[in-house]
């Protein structure tokens, strides 16, 4: 077989492209007029009622989300194709623990993290020299202030809580991998990582064009929309009863700040929705219009993304039970205490 | 004989590349023996720390995507 008969022939790539964003540019003016003119001509429901709201916010937020996950997903994947952990390593080899976790914090935000591959990330880092606070501050930043998740924030309430979000985000890796680096857990670390230590890191070299990259973020963007759906139907349900029916009393007497248990609540709720930040987002942002203080939904957002049980059952191959207890803690924590602290902060 | 070994954990992603991988034997018509690496000790001296990574006769070709079997049928091809 020829090397040409392999090769699929396509439509050139700008023009797929250019029709892409022009489609989501329509789509993303049309549907809110479109949703109100469904509800309130089509099916003929009351503005101002129970159900006419409730439907009305199912109709709206449904497309929107989706085309704010099309989008975005699919442009950051791009963007994050260019920031493999293979390459940011060297960066945060040569580091002390203050530089360190504070540029691995940052990077976490940019570079694509999935939990299948924790493990060899975690012995990478370490074989290369990467001090373990350094690592963790990575392990913690890069789940939870993922760019999706700040950029949908930033969709759906504007820059303000996104900004938050990221900066709460970014404090809690910081802070948990300079304490983990100042515990001194090295001997917590299963003792076959550290045998690799030393050794030469073989450094990879991958070319891929633009059709390639382009190719990957969406084929990751359809897979990842198709995986949430069902959550997100759930998450937009709820929300527009929340929107429809709830009454803010009742979520300001529950959730407000006056009861102090809310925050831990919160975030004990959070701890099954693991990986479900986009589904989640539409019940925050009902809550949120129902008077949930900000701190405690920021807790919410990032005990979602940030504990995640099937995380750490993977990260105990790697690292023994007292490190895995202090890591749980450490994140635990630094999401309560922001939670206490916005909320006593603002307002 | 041509060696593909895919390196990863056994995760959904893993699966696909192997499965991939196999098409692409298929497709390019040549013989070759497709490996899973499962030991993250092994990926890792590899210098692939996001699976799914992909190694055509020992060279890291790819890593942390999921490349089409068509492509990995024109690797194979052009590194015949």
């Amino acid at each position: 077989m020829t090397t040409l008969a392999l090769r699929r022939p396509t439509l050139p790539l700008p023009v797929v492209a250019g029709a892409a964003v022009l489609a989501w540019v329509v789509a993303w003016f049309v549907e809110a007029p479109a949703a109100d003119w469904l509800t309130f001509t089509v099916i003929g429901l009351q503005p101002g009622t129970h159900l006419g709201e409730a439907v009305a916010f199912f109709l709206e937020d449904l497309p929107k989300v989706l085309l704010l996950l099309l989008g975005i997903v699919t442009v950051v994947t791009l963007i994050r194709g260019f920031f493999p952990p293979e390459r940011i390593r060297p960066v945060l080899a040569g580091r002390g623990l203050v530089p360190g976790s504070f540029a691995a914090a940052g990077l976490g935000i940019v570079t694509p993290f999935c939990s299948c591959s924790a493990v060899p990330l975690f012995i990478g880092f370490v074989e290369a020299g990467v001090p373990l606070g350094v690592t963790f501050a990575f392990l913690i930043s890069s789940p939870m202030v993922n760019e999706v998740a700040l950029v949908m924030l930033w969709g759906l309430f504007g820059p303000g809580i996104a900004i938050a979000y990221m900066v709460a985000g970014l404090t809690v890796a910081i802070v948990g991998g300079l304490v983990i680096g100042r515990l001194h857990m090295e001997r917590y670390v299963e003792d076959y990582v550290w045998e690799l230590q030393g050794k030469a890191v073989r450094p990879i070299a991958i070319r891929l064009t633009w059709a390639d990259r382009l190719n990957d973020a969406w084929a990751y963007t359809s897979a990842l929309v198709r995986k949430i759906f069902p959550y997100l139907l759930a998450g937009i349900g709820l929300g527009a009863l929340i929107h429809g029916y709830v009454p803010t009393d009742l979520v300001v007497a529950i959730g407000g700040k006056s009861n102090l248990l809310a925050v831990p609540l919160v975030v004990l709720l959070a701890v099954p929705m693991y990986s479900n930040a986009a589904g989640t987002i539409p019940i925050v942002q009902a809550l949120l219009g129902k008077g949930l203080p900000l701190g405690t939904t920021l807790s919410f957002m990032m005990a979602v993304t940030a504990i995640s049980l099937p995380e750490f059952v993977i990260l105990r191959r790697v690292i023994k039970p007292p490190l895995l207890a202090v890591f749980a803690g450490v994140v635990t924590t630094g999401i309560l205490i922001i939670g206490f602290m916005f909320n006593f902060l603002i307002g | 004989m041509r060696t593909i070994e895919v390196l990863g954990s056994g995760c959904a992603n893993c699966r696909r590349l192997e499965a991939n991988a196999r098409e692409a034997v298929a497709m390019a018509g040549v013989e070759a023996d497709v490996l899973h690496v499962t030991d993250p000790r092994e990926i890792v001296s590899r210098g692939v720390m996001s699976t799914p990574g992909l190694v055509i006769d020992g060279e890291v070709v790819s890593a942390g995507r999921i490349p089409s079997a068509g492509d990995i049928a024109l690797w194979l091809t052009e590194r015949g």
